[in-house]
């Protein structure tokens, strides 16, 4: 069974008036328990709507939102519950941060969810341990925090809910290279972890291809695709058509075969690229 | 042609929190000339110092020691602030807290009004302005109905209006979209070749420190390299140990010459990849 | 939230829009002043014809006009309640019933809405031809001569186009806010008044920290464009009088004239 589960979503922002607009329109999308899933797609393209529908943020206009199974809308007084299955961190979560120090900014979600003080002191320093917060950092303010400390204080606090799906939107954005790196290893290892499912929105393609498992493109309001890295990077000619990119890599190799060159161009990493070039050059097979 | 923006020795930190400590050198030892008419991009990780180095350009940092001078003007003489923010403009990260009009066309404006240039010549330099970051049709929409994108080539019209002969632009494309960013990118391109107007250019996307024609890396509040894109970028080990990145072209040339193929190592996009790869295979 | 318009700007190419926001602003005031000078029903009817070709000429639809008075739809209840059961003399309408209604306290409960009635379509016409921009420009230089006492119009203007320009930007914040708290399980909506108190705590602190780092960013921005204060400075668009002007200053004229005929020659309000 899938873990999450949409069926013909639709949202429409304010709807019946003549400033209605579809911001997405008939969703169908399964994504299996465990996957890692990269987001893609232009600003507007509804991704961001989409998320906001996973955890009852927005309420479908049309259609239908299941997580584990379970009509999230079926009971309205219990949509707050589903905030805590499904674990939301937005862009520039740092600006979400509020309390006098990081423990007690980590601590909100798991408090506001009734967790008694000692699984809230083991749910924020396990938090802490995943976003590699050192833990005498959590009696500090967290405006005293470097920026990039903040943001994996506030991710910490999305995390501390322990959700069995965790949702992050562009949790990279502002950073400079080594800050994304770092976060984007976070990620992966937090999945490995926990074994949750976690789905990555992100305008990066050479960060998507790097760590996901899957990927779906959001175009114009629909899902233009969703599949594997590989099914959804061998399609870089319509990915191209609306505008997207595919990794720099995976492009040098495409521009070998244009030029006649017998290589296949499911390369999305800088090391598998140069295997693949050493095997050609030293006339193996590949 | 000479230098528009010179450093000579230039240290700079910070004042110290409520704790007392003084923080360490934001900027340090710091000699650099910015030639008139150049573009330059300042590479660095977040903390770096690069921020820093471009508030120095206008006077809103003062050297501790050393000294910084625009067109021969020095910044720690406050008579000559004025006139060195009319030589020297600034754009900012956040689109959004550089906008101060409730109208694009009163915001680039706003510039020219507080040197006080007669109504007539605003109204042709506004015009102009938005000409030429590609957003005339605009001039009468409100700042918060823009994208990000088009909220910055507003900034950086804000700044064309005051005619300043030198941009600085603080890591304008941080909070941008890829779209977003590819506009800004072509409009500073266009401003310093079309318009003759010197760019620094402060950013940690390699990709865009490429387009330009000199560019400063920093670490740790000092110049670790300077040269032109090519030299920078073929030292990727450097580069990634202090934070960075290299283009996914050079990273791939670079791990192949670690493996004892004869590539360039200084390879910036994909097309001179390909090329480079072709040759290879060829000469096999 | 892209939809949230500044004012009630109504954009459009009509006289009233063409007309100088200065005396715009003088002839709402003038205004105002006659509606509450109106004594009788006929004074009322002539301000009442020349607002409704006003709102003729503006081009706004009647729709938004109108609806413009829903938020004052409460304080016009009642005031016409409150005159309704308090003006006891007259002739008692319902003689037989308890209902204590007199003939004049009916017509004074309709005097007072329809004037204050005016008096918001009236000042909203203003605020609907005139963009935002206009209007701190206007009032910047309508004040401008009490520079002598020493106040500081500009700065006033200034801090009045700054909050029209970021109202909007700390909305859409509000609500980015609000939304990443309520991901982590923050309850808005149930509790009594203390709990919805401490409710907000999670969204305002984050909204001060946030709108001071905006503040601080855009002085910063403000003075690299040279910005200092209203000294010296020019503006870009001038404002002229021209014979629309003088046109609707005639009108407003001739319509003081008539108010006070009209208060003079009828005595009773009706």
């Amino acid at each position: 069974m899938p873990i999450i589960s949409l069926k013909n979503l639709t949202h429409t922002y304010s709807a019946g008036t003549p400033l209605s607009v579809s911001a997405i329109e008939n969703i169908n999308l399964d994504i299996e328990s465990g996957e890692l899933v990269g987001i893609i797609g232009h600003t507007g393209s509804g991704k961001s709507t989409l998320v906001q529908h996973l955890n009852g943020l927005l309420k479908p206009t049309e259609g239908k939102v299941f997580i584990d199974g379970e009509d999230i809308w079926s009971n309205k007084k219990k949509i707050r519950s589903v905030r805590f299955k499904v674990g939301l961190c937005f862009q520039y979560p740092e600006y979400q941060l509020f309390e006098e120090t990081v423990y007690k900014d980590i601590s909100f979600g798991p408090k506001n969810m009734g967790m008694s003080k000692e699984e809230i002191d083991l749910s924020v320093r396990r938090a802490a341990d995943y976003v590699g917060l050192r833990h005498d950092l959590l009696n500090k303010s967290p405006f005293d925090l470097s920026g990039g400390e903040k943001r994996r204080a506030a991710i910490a606090g999305v995390m501390a809910m322990n959700p069995k799906i965790l949702i992050l939107d562009e949790p990279t954005a502002g950073l400079d290279p080594k800050g994304r790196r770092e976060i984007l290893d976070m990620i992966v290892d937090y999945k490995k972890k926990t074994g949750s499912t976690v789905l990555l929105v992100s305008h990066s393609m050479e960060d998507v291809a790097s760590v996901a498992t899957k990927i779906l493109v959001m175009n114009k309001s629909q899902v233009a695709m969703y599949g594997s890295v590989d099914e959804v990077f061998s399609r870089a000619d319509e990915l191209e058509k609306i505008n997207l990119d595919v990794p720099q890599i995976t492009r040098i190799f495409l521009g070998l075969r244009k030029r006649g060159i017998d290589v296949s161009a499911d390369v999305y990493t800088v090391n598998e690229g140069c295997s693949r070039l050493l095997s050609l050059l030293n006339g193996g097979e590949c | 042609m000479g230098n528009i923006i010179e450093f000579d020795n230039v240290s700079f930190r910070y004042e110290a929190d409520i704790e007392g400590e003084m923080l360490p050198l934001a900027v340090d030892s710091v000699s650099l000339g910015i030639e008139q008419g150049s573009f330059v991009a300042v590479l660095g990780h977040n903390g770096s110092g690069k921020s820093t180095l471009a508030k120095l350009t206008n006077a809103i940092n003062i050297p501790e020691s050393g000294k910084v001078t625009v067109d021969g003007m020095d910044t720690s003489d406050e008579k000559l602030t004025d006139a060195i923010r009319r030589t020297v403009g600034m754009v900012f990260q956040n689109p959004d807290n550089q906008i101060v009009a409730t109208i694009v066309e009163d915001d680039v404006a706003f510039g020219p009004e507080n040197l006080g240039v007669p109504p007539a010549e605003i109204r042709q330099r506004v015009d102009d302005a938005l000409k030429a970051v590609n957003m005339f049709e605009f001039r009468k929409s409100e700042p918060h109905k823009l994208s990000g994108g088009q909220k910055q080539r507003v900034a950086i019209a804000g700044v064309i209006a005051m005619q300043t002969s030198c941009i600085v632009l603080d890591e304008p494309t941080a909070m941008l979209d890829p779209n977003g960013r590819r506009e800004v990118i072509a409009t500073i391109k266009k401003l310093n070749k079309e318009m003759g107007i010197t760019v620094i250019l402060v950013t940690h996307f390699m990709d865009e420190a490429v387009q330009a024609d000199r560019v400063v890396v920093m670490d740790k509040g000092r110049i670790i390299m300077d040269g032109t894109p090519r030299e920078v970028f073929s030292e990727s080990d450097r580069l990634i140990a202090v934070g960075l990145d290299v283009p996914q072209a050079t990273q791939l040339a670079a791990a192949l010459i670690k493996k004892g193929v004869q590539i360039s190592s200084d390879l910036l996009d994909e097309n001179e990849c390909i090329d480079a790869v072709c040759e290879l295979l060829r000469s096999k | 939230m892209k939809g949230i318009a500044i004012g009630q700007y109504y954009p459009g190419k009509s006289l009233l829009h063409k007309m100088d926001p200065r005396v715009k602003i003088l002839l709402t005031l003038v205004f105002v002043f006659l509606i509450f000078f109106c004594k009788n029903f006929w004074a009322l009817g002539l301000m009442g014809s020349f607002l409704l070709i006003g709102m003729l000429i503006s081009g706004v639809p009647f729709k938004m006009l109108i609806r413009s008075l829903r938020a004052i739809l409460f304080i016009v209840l009642i005031t016409a309640v409150l005159n309704l059961f308090y003006v006891t003399d007259g002739n008692v309408l319902f003689p037989n019933t308890f209902i204590k209604i007199t003939d004049k306290g009916l017509y004074t409960a309709i005097f007072m809405t329809v004037r204050i009635a005016c008096l918001i379509i009236g000042s909203s016409l203003m605020t609907f031809t005139t963009t935002p921009t206009m209007l701190t420009d206007a009032i910047e230089r309508l004040l401008s001569p009490l520079k002598i006492f020493k106040i500081q119009v500009h700065t006033l203007a200034m801090m009045m186009t700054l909050a029209l320009r970021f109202i909007p930007t700390l909305m859409e914040e509000i609500e980015k806010i609000m939304n990443a708290q309520k991901a982590r399980g923050a309850d808005l909506e149930s509790g009594n008044i203390i709990d919805r108190a401490k409710a907000l705590v999670p969204i305002l602190v984050p909204l001060f920290v946030s709108s001071f780092r905006r503040a601080y960013e855009l002085a910063f921005a403000m003075e690299c464009r040279c910005y200092t204060g209203g000294n010296g400075r020019t503006r870009m668009k001038q404002m002229k009088l021209s014979w629309l002007d003088l046109l609707f200053g005639f009108a407003m004229t001739s319509i003081l004239a008539g108010v006070i005929l009209l208060n003079h020659y009828f005595a009773h309000l009706i």
